[in-house]
């Protein structure tokens, strides 16, 4: 019988299906940082359990660690330090690999991983993350779980879960010049809304997600979570295995071509089915802002905020109004009249190499308009490294953006970095709930390239018309 | 875990969709390394005014609802992040039962990894509970997860679907660690396997 790619990976995972019980699922790649795993492995203690497989779990510090130059000493915040010198001590007494702030590997876990290598086409993934979705770009079947089950994962290399339902993202037709991954995502949780993914595992498939570089299909893969659902995939083909191939953790030389040959068969067989299908005309995609505070509330950068009215369903006119109320804007106002304070470019979603280069790409040679403070946060400090290698860095600097070390930072705002009450802010990330980015903050979602001419204009600009 | 077979108790409203796990415990309260010590931070931004004291607009701060046991919701009830801190803080908080026409999968998962039973009920029955829970003071429910039904004193009744599995780990009070380990065999075999093939 023709299966899917997620059925593939599921049925060669399969531990054991007790009767009456969730699936026991055996997973390959766990890994762990510093803010839902400290319960877990203070679990493993009071059980006197052990780490059942140190070499499958990878850690790293990422969301509460300061991005500027102070990161390396003591961290001031006594709470965010306890956490981070308790994932220390953890990874010392489990004997779990740690990829600490003085590490050129360190950076935000869903970045790490396919960057060293790790992440890898057919594997089971997973994370006390919820973008750990994110690793499914490379054709992996990739969970966000909570603290309980990281100490299930800890314990037993094995995940307890149900069969989720299967869905198909098909993106039809070719993406228009100056529209980019984040937009097709963006438009995807418009369209089926924040809970339109619930129960499923998402494939994505058609011609622009073949052209895509890994880059956008992480994007994609990485939001995921924001349209509900549990993970979502994209089967792997040459663009994976050439940004794959020579990372420090995959088979290298001929190892690598006999791999590939294997991970080629891990997709969709003709005529295999879906429980669900969602089609997206891409021919007729534009850039996306969110203009609410929910990742599904998004509008073309061609139009305006809508009202209440825009919506039939009682609930979604309430959660418009209160989510204009919120972000301080009214019904009708253009897009491109929304002005900004800040902007952040930065999170797993848009912080790897293209992402910035093509930020840069936008700000060569131009400023940031007065009144605005732009930042860059790298996704990983390889990411970094290589960025200025390449001159990026200088481009950003520039033009007035601040260049930062690594890590989640603004995306939730759990080190120093925040939005005061009432900023606005154009941000690359993927979370646009209230007070996400800081209490009273208000983030608008855009693509790197959208971020970064919003940057130089001081308010939303049509990438498509940059020059 | 802490066992839940039936509970009568208050029931608080929230009558919000989307009600995402940034507002059930924002960020700033994610940094304690212990499983407790979050109750009081539920709902921060919407709970408190600025300097500190609870906002009185704020509907779960009404005299009237404290004490609640049960927590009654929009739709897609603890979308966002997969942060195991929301439902501890909601259980310190004193709801044991949440009830929502639908929840975020993780979010949903979570609850019942910490002896909290999350209900999907028709929006129909929800709104029937809210509106109660809104109108009047001491509405009560109870919740059975034995025979899965919410009802009331009034003569209100509705059954749910329960998996049966976590059912059973919520009625008697079993983590998950546990009851895997019992296929320890079957990992063991798993891994051998494996190894065996790369
Ligand atoms: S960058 Fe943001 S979304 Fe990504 S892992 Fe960090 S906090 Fe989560």
């Amino acid at each position: 019988m023709p299966k899917t790619m997620f059925e593939k990976i599921w049925d060669t995972h399969l531990v054991a299906e007790p009767e009456g019980e969730p699936a026991i699922l055996y997973i390959d790649l766990h890994l762990v940082h510093e803010v839902t795993s400290p319960q877990a492995f203070e679990g493993l203690r009071l059980t006197g359990r052990k780490v059942r497989r140190p070499d499958l779990t990878i850690s790293t510090v990422d969301h509460n660690v300061p991005t500027d130059e102070t990161r390396t000493e003591v961290i001031k915040d006594p709470i965010a330090r306890q956490q981070v010198e308790a994932l220390r001590q953890n990874c010392t007494d489990f004997g779990v690999t740690l990829y600490d702030v003085d590490s050129s590997a360190q950076g935000i876990v869903h970045v790490i991983g396919p960057e060293q290598g790790y992440t890898q086409p057919g594997m089971t993934i997973v994370c006390g993350d919820s973008h750990t979705s994110t690793h499914g770009a490379f054709g992996s079947l990739a969970f966000g779980i909570g603290t309980s089950e990281v100490e299930h994962v800890l314990a037993t290399q094995t995940l307890r879960q149900r069969t989720p339902k299967t869905m198909e993202v098909r993106f039809n037709g070719e993406l228009p010049v100056g529209v980019s991954a984040k937009d097709m995502i963006l438009a995807t949780i418009g369209q089926m809304g924040t809970a339109g993914g619930t129960g499923h595992v998402i494939e994505y498939t058609g011609e622009a997600i073949r052209d895509l570089n890994m880059e956008g299909r992480m994007t994609i893969c990485n939001m995921t979570i924001e349209g509900g659902a549990r993970a979502g995939m994209i089967a792997p083909d040459d663009t994976t295995f050439k940004w794959m191939r020579g990372r420090k953790f995959v088979p290298q030389g001929d190892d690598f071509d006999a791999a590939a040959a294997e991970w080629s068969q891990i997709v969709t067989d003709d005529g295999a089915e879906y429980d669900t299908l969602v089609e997206i005309d891409c021919e007729s995609l534009e850039p996306f802002i969110s203009w609410g505070t929910n990742p599904g509330q998004v509008a073309r950068v061609s139009e305006s905020v809508p009202g209440p009215d825009d919506f039939d369903d009682p609930a979604e006119q309430e959660s418009a109004e209160r989510a204009l109320e919120y972000m301080a804007l009214d019904a009708g106002t253009a897009m491109q009249d929304i002005r900004l304070d800040r902007v952040f470019i930065g999170s797993c979603t848009n912080a790897r190499l293209e992402d910035l280069r093509a930020a840069a790409s936008i700000i060569q040679g131009k400023r940031v308009a007065e009144g605005v403070r732009a930042q860059v946060m790298p996704g990983s400090t390889l990411t970094k490294w290589a960025a200025e290698k390449e001159g990026i860095s200088e481009i950003f600097k520039d033009a007035g953006f601040e260049w930062r070390e690594s890590g989640c930072s603004m995306c939730l705002g759990m080190n120093p970095d925040i939005l005061v009450p009432g900023e606005r802010c154009a941000s690359t990330s993927n979370r646009n709930f209230e007070g996400r980015q800081g209490k009273g903050g208000r983030t608008h979602l855009v693509s790197p390239e959208m971020a970064a001419a919003a940057a130089i204009a001081g308010h939303f600009v049509d990438v498509r018309d940059w020059d | 875990m802490e066992k839940f077979t039936r509970l009568t108790g208050r029931v608080a409203p929230l009558n919000r969709a989307n009600v995402d796990t940034d507002q059930i415990i924002p960020k700033q309260f994610l940094k304690r390394i212990e499983r407790t010590g979050f109750g009081e931070f539920a709902f921060f931004d919407w709970r408190y005014l600025e300097d500190g004291v609870p906002n009185p607009d704020f509907i779960l701060n009404e005299a009237r609802y404290q004490g609640a046991s049960i927590l009654v919701a929009g739709r897609n009830f603890g979308s966002g992040s997969s942060r195991e801190h929301a439902p501890w803080a909601l259980n310190e908080m004193g709801f044991r039962a949440i009830i929502a026409p639908s929840f975020a999968d993780i979010f949903r998962n979570n609850c019942m990894q910490n002896g909290m039973v999350p209900i999907v009920l028709s929006q129909n029955q929800v709104d029937h509970i809210m509106g109660n829970a809104l109108k009047g003071v001491g509405y009560e429910v109870t919740v059975d997860l034995e025979a899965q039904t919410v009802s009331d004193a009034e003569g209100f009744s509705a059954s749910f679907e329960f998996d049966s599995f976590r059912r059973n780990s919520l009625m008697k009070g079993l983590d998950d660690i546990g009851i895997t380990l019992q296929n320890s065999d079957a990992i063991d075999e798993f891994e051998s396997a494996r190894a065996a093939r790369w």
